[in-house]
């Protein structure tokens, strides 16, 4: 018998050896700014932690190689994963000289890449597992715990992220509350204003297409200068228009952000919901007319709930927009993540950068699987009602 | 969609905009209201024009980049080699979308360093998405009937993809291309903040020194790109669609 490798399996095992030989496992520098010293995992590492990580790390390509049954890889992903950021923590506070707080140790490109081969064989684990909606959000809520513990455990206190982290520990929550208002409040008002509109679109095909162009066109319209050309009358309101100021109508800051946003929100959210509604099946229509339902309660009762699934999807993807597009508002000042990113940008501080840039990614992650669960299961349920 | 713009607003669009980059003098009295105190209307520290062609060879090398590898990556996976695959590369696809360009522009300085490197970078891995999704949609979802009939006939696998499944499946990818165009002239304007030059660097310019009329020309000149091209794309795949009579 020949023994068959699992085809992923190779592309994994190829991927963990280059993070483990080739490339540093993490960067020391003496200071913020100075360039870094690269450190392999086993100098990284005090002696028993960086052969027990090489350990971990041949075991799991051993198992990504054999054609083990989807439960067992998703498990030693799961280790492997864990045990890296355990380990970064553990680099950094080996690498630090005690007592000195200017040295900063950061995650090197094998950490990067170690991580990016594990999160391969577990996110390929759970494809081949076909978990139903709510065991992908049961998943994520665990993922979510283990980061939260290794945050709060301190294991991470000596790594340079945290130490930026710790610099602005106020500000961080500030613009991440800033971000969340941002993205989750254009959309909210995205959703109060594109659902009539589009049932409007519904109804009068004639209004359909000009509606839709134009939200296209504004669509095209770069991110920086539809922030940038939403100052000028947004400033011009705050100024002529009693009360507007009072309530945080400027022409810098949050309120161009949240318009601009809003704008772009408007054509996934109108668009669904003319597609959602366009697919509801004729006959069923027909019999809900049968039934003496006047347009509303048709609208409400049977055309509605058949277009949520399309119209969610099109939520789905104005909440994953939203969250990447609200650091573009720092650019004039309307706060929110993108404040360390150009920040970091700006003093070429990258762990600055990532701390901007990765609760950016979680965020959008976190919204993108609860959305696509969502999805799924109202698309069985309503899949169950126009077969019953 | 059925037609995205009337021929004769297509076509006025491109000239405004040929008149805007040949002769931006002709347009200062329209922008001048908006600058305050006798600031300069027409951005006046690089040549319009230069920046635009800047703008769009950046556009069109990532592009081009991410179109290859994209199709590439499709047609391999699926393929019979490649299957094992197929279903993680779904996944894959669904996940990268949710990374922020800003996010992919701004940890790619580290590797690459400032200016239109990292700029090329974030383009080609935010238009490898659409492209292999769209590339994926059309390989997996052609007529069965004519797959038979192309296996019927006595053809290789090599001469189905390249005679019958690359051409049935080219309407589908070029929406995906048109997609990732779109997307990354906007994004390409992201990329002045990381010292490209493209055409962000006017907007930003604007934005430092409060010069609207920068802001709104800079805009402005790419959503008329993105517009035009959207546009011509269109027309691409409707002709390659009747040629597929798919239509």
């Amino acid at each position: 018998m020949r023994f068959r490798p699992d085809k992923l399996g190779v592309v994994i095992a190829a991927l963990a050896l280059c993070g483990v030989l080739l490339a540093p496992f993490s960067l020391f520098r003496a200071n913020r700014i100075v360039p870094g010293e690269a450190k392999s995992l086993l100098d990284s590492l005090p002696a028993w932690a960086g052969l027990l990580l090489l350990a971990a790390v041949i075991a799991a390509s051993l198992v990504a190689l054999a054609r083990s049954p989807a439960v067992v890889r998703l498990a030693v992903a799961a280790v492997c994963l864990v045990a890296l950021l355990l380990g970064i923590g553990l680099a950094a506070l080996h690498l630090t000289p005690p007592e000195n707080s200017y040295a900063r140790v950061s995650p090197a490109s094998g950490f990067w890449l170690l991580c990016f081969a594990f999160a391969l064989l577990a996110a390929d684990a759970i494809t081949r597992l076909k978990p139903k909606p709510l065991a992908r959000i049961l998943f994520l809520a665990a993922a979510l715990l283990v980061i939260a513990f290794v945050l709060l455990s301190g294991s991470w206190d000596e790594l340079s992220l945290l130490k930026e982290y710790a610099n602005r520990a106020e500000t961080f929550w500030l613009e991440a509350g800033r971000h969340v208002m941002l993205a989750l409040g254009s959309l909210l008002a995205a959703v109060v204003a594109g659902l009539p509109l589009g049932i409007l679109c519904h109804r009068t095909p004639a209004l359909r297409g000009a509606v839709l162009n134009s939200l296209n066109i504004v669509q095209t319209i770069p991110s920086i200068a539809l922030f940038g050309i939403l100052i000028a009358p947004l400033g011009w309101i705050a100024l002529n228009v009693p009360g507007a100021a009072a309530i945080g109508i400027r022409g810098i800051g949050m309120a161009p952000a949240f318009v601009a946003l809003f704008l772009y929100s408007l054509l996934p959210v109108v668009a669904n919901t003319v597609v959602g509604l366009g697919g509801v099946p004729r006959d069923v229509n027909e019999a809900a007319r049968g039934l003496g339902m006047t347009d509303s309660q048709r609208l409400w009762r049977v055309e509605f709930p058949l277009a949520l699934p399309v119209i969610l999807t099109g939520v789905r993807i104005v909440l994953v927009q939203n969250i990447g597009l609200a650091t573009i508002a720092a650019l004039i000042g309307g706060g929110g993540f993108g404040v360390f990113v150009f920040q970091g940008i700006g003093q070429t501080a990258m762990d600055l950068v990532l701390l901007g840039a990765a609760p950016t990614v979680l965020l959008a992650f976190v919204a993108a699987i609860v959305l696509d669960a969502l999805i799924d299961m109202n698309a069985k349920a309503s899949n169950r009602k126009t077969t019953a | 969609m059925s037609r995205w713009l009337p021929p004769f607003l297509r076509l006025g669009l491109l000239a405004l905009l040929l008149a805007f980059l040949f002769r931006p003098a002709w347009f200062s009295g329209l922008l001048q209201p908006l600058v305050q105190d006798g600031a300069p209307a027409i951005y006046n520290q690089g040549d319009l024009l230069t920046l635009t062609l800047l703008h769009l060879r950046t556009v069109a090398i990532a592009t081009l980049g991410a179109t290859v590898v994209a199709i590439a990556l499709a047609v391999l996976v699926t393929r019979p080699i490649g299957a094992e695959f197929l279903p993680l590369s779904r996944s894959l696809v669904n996940i990268g979308q949710t990374f922020p360009p800003v996010a992919v522009l701004a940890l790619a300085v580290p590797a690459v360093g400032f200016g239109e490197k990292p700029t090329l970078i974030a383009l080609f891995l935010y238009g490898l998405l659409p492209i292999f999704e769209n590339a994926l949609t059309g390989l997996t979802t052609l007529p069965p009937s004519v797959m038979e009939a192309a296996r019927g006939a006595g053809m290789t696998g090599f001469q189905r993809l390249v005679r019958i499944e690359i051409p049935l499946a080219s309407p589908v990818m070029l929406a995906g291309i048109r997609l990732s165009v779109v997307i990354g002239l906007a994004t390409a304007t992201i990329g002045s903040t990381v010292a490209a030059k493209t055409l962000g660097e006017v907007i930003i310019a604007g934005l430092q020194s409060n010069n609207l009329a920068f802001v709104l020309q800079g805009g402005l000149v790419v959503a008329a790109l993105a517009v035009l091209i959207y546009d011509a794309f269109s027309a691409l795949e409707r002709a390659a669609a009747r040629r597929m009579g798919r239509i």
